[in-house]
């Protein structure tokens, strides 16, 4: 009984954390949040009786994954609309000019 | 408009699958058990080794096995010619803001612990949950960890490849000698001893001690890879 | 009661196909190409808990023996998708790297992630 409940949350959290991370428009915070996404999954993993794959999704996960994406954002832009503003600030610009 | 005709599509995918998956059923025996029981079984009477999981990624499945660390080993090698650059431009990282001193004497701290987690892992696979894909990922998360503290800490990627290149290389040889001795590929060639000994199982600890350094030099690579390109 | 909780069973599959649809949806609409990569991957995680779900049995016990419980064959859950996933999330490691390092190469050279601003191989 205190496991379904258990799971139960566990798999809400993971659905809010997965559309958190669709929804954000900061990369930054979309990458933590699939890191939790992971974290869960491997707690999940543990109660679904497989602790070999609840052992290699806790360190590919929750550590490899987060920090190649974290590297990849760093070697680009942070925000998903960053070219929007960008055209944005032209016009502005242009307007400002004449 | 766009969006809508993707939340249909992907609203019918969905009803189809929960609808074959309520089919299935949750919980209960739904495969015929044959191959689960030949497994079982074979793992504790023929292979002895404890962890049934491990027997099959090294012994029952093996040949997969070998194609994985291939696939990675392809993997690293793809990264490094996407982000090809010619020596002179290898400059040193961006680094905005330095480490502070307790992050530098933590990570210092937690470096060989971490190390020597990984190392018990894979050398215990054959009995207790683990192996060589987790203990080389744990070892690799260590020298991500002294990479991110440390602005100058580098890995040379001479020692990686030939740390890499031999343990691959015993992999393919333990494999050519279940070959010649019992006429199949990776057939066991060690004594098997006792189930629940750490030398027990043969030639499967081996193996998945080989897998472990392949995995964390691979993964080493990758990161230490893409963590060097600069912007 | 007991009906309800009968249908609480299902929850996990319900989860694991609506983490695929989400991540699905994502590499689908969005513009970004760090953000549809991020999709892919967590579809991937959706396909690895609806595996693993599969082989579950009800009071069952990881497929590892230990001392003194070495007969318990029948209650044992099913190893052989656990093996799958295994491999499975290694191997998705190493294609989220190259997928990465594809994006920061098209990063430097079109200056945008967008994917409707690279116009090079629209026709």
């Amino acid at each position: 009984m205190i496991y379904l409940i258990l799971t139960f949350i566990l798999l809400l959290l993971m659905i809010g954390a997965a559309i958190y991370a669709i929804w954000q428009k900061d990369l930054l915070y979309a990458v933590i949040a699939s890191g939790i996404i992971s974290l869960l999954l491997s707690i999940m993993f543990v109660l679904l009786q497989a602790p070999d794959v609840a052992l290699t999704e806790a360190a590919i996960g929750v550590a490899l994954t987060t920090i190649i994406f974290i590297i990849a954002i760093r070697n680009t832009v942070r925000f998903e609309d960053e070219h929007d503003k960008k055209i944005k600030k032209e016009k502005q610009l242009k307007s400002a000019e004449q | 408009m766009k969006k809508a005709i993707i939340l249909i599509s992907l609203t019918i995918l969905g009803v189809y699958l929960i609808d074959i998956f309520t089919g299935i059923g949750f919980g209960t025996q739904h495969f015929a058990s044959g191959v689960k029981d030949a497994y079982l079984i074979g793992s504790k009477e023929t292979l002895r080794v404890s962890n049934v999981v491990t027997s099959i990624v090294v012994n029952f499945r093996g040949f997969d096995t070998l194609g994985e660390v291939t696939v990675l080993f392809l993997a690293s090698m793809a990264l490094g010619g996407i982000l090809y650059k010619k020596r002179h431009d290898v400059g040193e990282r961006s680094v905005l803001f330095p480490s502070t001193r307790i992050v530098m004497s933590g990570a210092k701290l937690l470096f060989p612990s971490i190390v020597l987690l990984g190392a018990y892992v894979f050398i215990h696979g054959h009995l207790s949950p683990g192996g060589g894909f987790q203990g080389g990922t744990i070892i690799a998360t260590g020298f991500l960890l002294m990479l991110i503290t440390y602005r100058n800490y580098s890995v040379s990627h001479n020692r990686l490849s030939w740390v890499e290149s031999l343990a691959g290389v015993l992999f393919i040889s333990l494999g050519l000698a279940g070959y010649f001795v019992h006429d199949s590929f990776l057939a066991n060639v060690f004594p098997e001893g006792k189930l629940n000994d750490l030398f027990s199982g043969g030639v499967i600890g081996i193996i998945y001690v080989a897998v472990g350094f392949k995995v964390a030099a691979e993964l080493t690579g990758i990161i230490y890879t893409i963590l060097h390109e600069k912007d | 009661m007991e009906k309800y909780l009968e249908i609480l069973n299902y929850a996990i599959y319900g989860a694991a196909i609506l983490l695929l649809l989400i991540g699905l949806y994502g590499a689908l609409t969005k513009k970004s190409l760090i953000k549809i990569v991020l999709g892919l991957s967590i579809m991937d995680s959706g396909v690895h808990l609806l595996m693993i779900s599969i082989g579950y049995l009800k009071n069952g016990t990881a497929p590892i023996f230990s001392p003194g419980h070495e007969n318990e064959l029948a209650k044992m859950v099913d190893p052989v998708p656990q093996a799958l996933v295994l491999t499975a999330i290694v191997i998705g490691f190493g294609v989220t790297a190259v997928a990465l390092a594809l994006v920061i190469r098209l990063y430097k050279h079109h200056n945008t992630l967008r994917i409707d601003e690279i116009k090079n191989l629209k026709w």
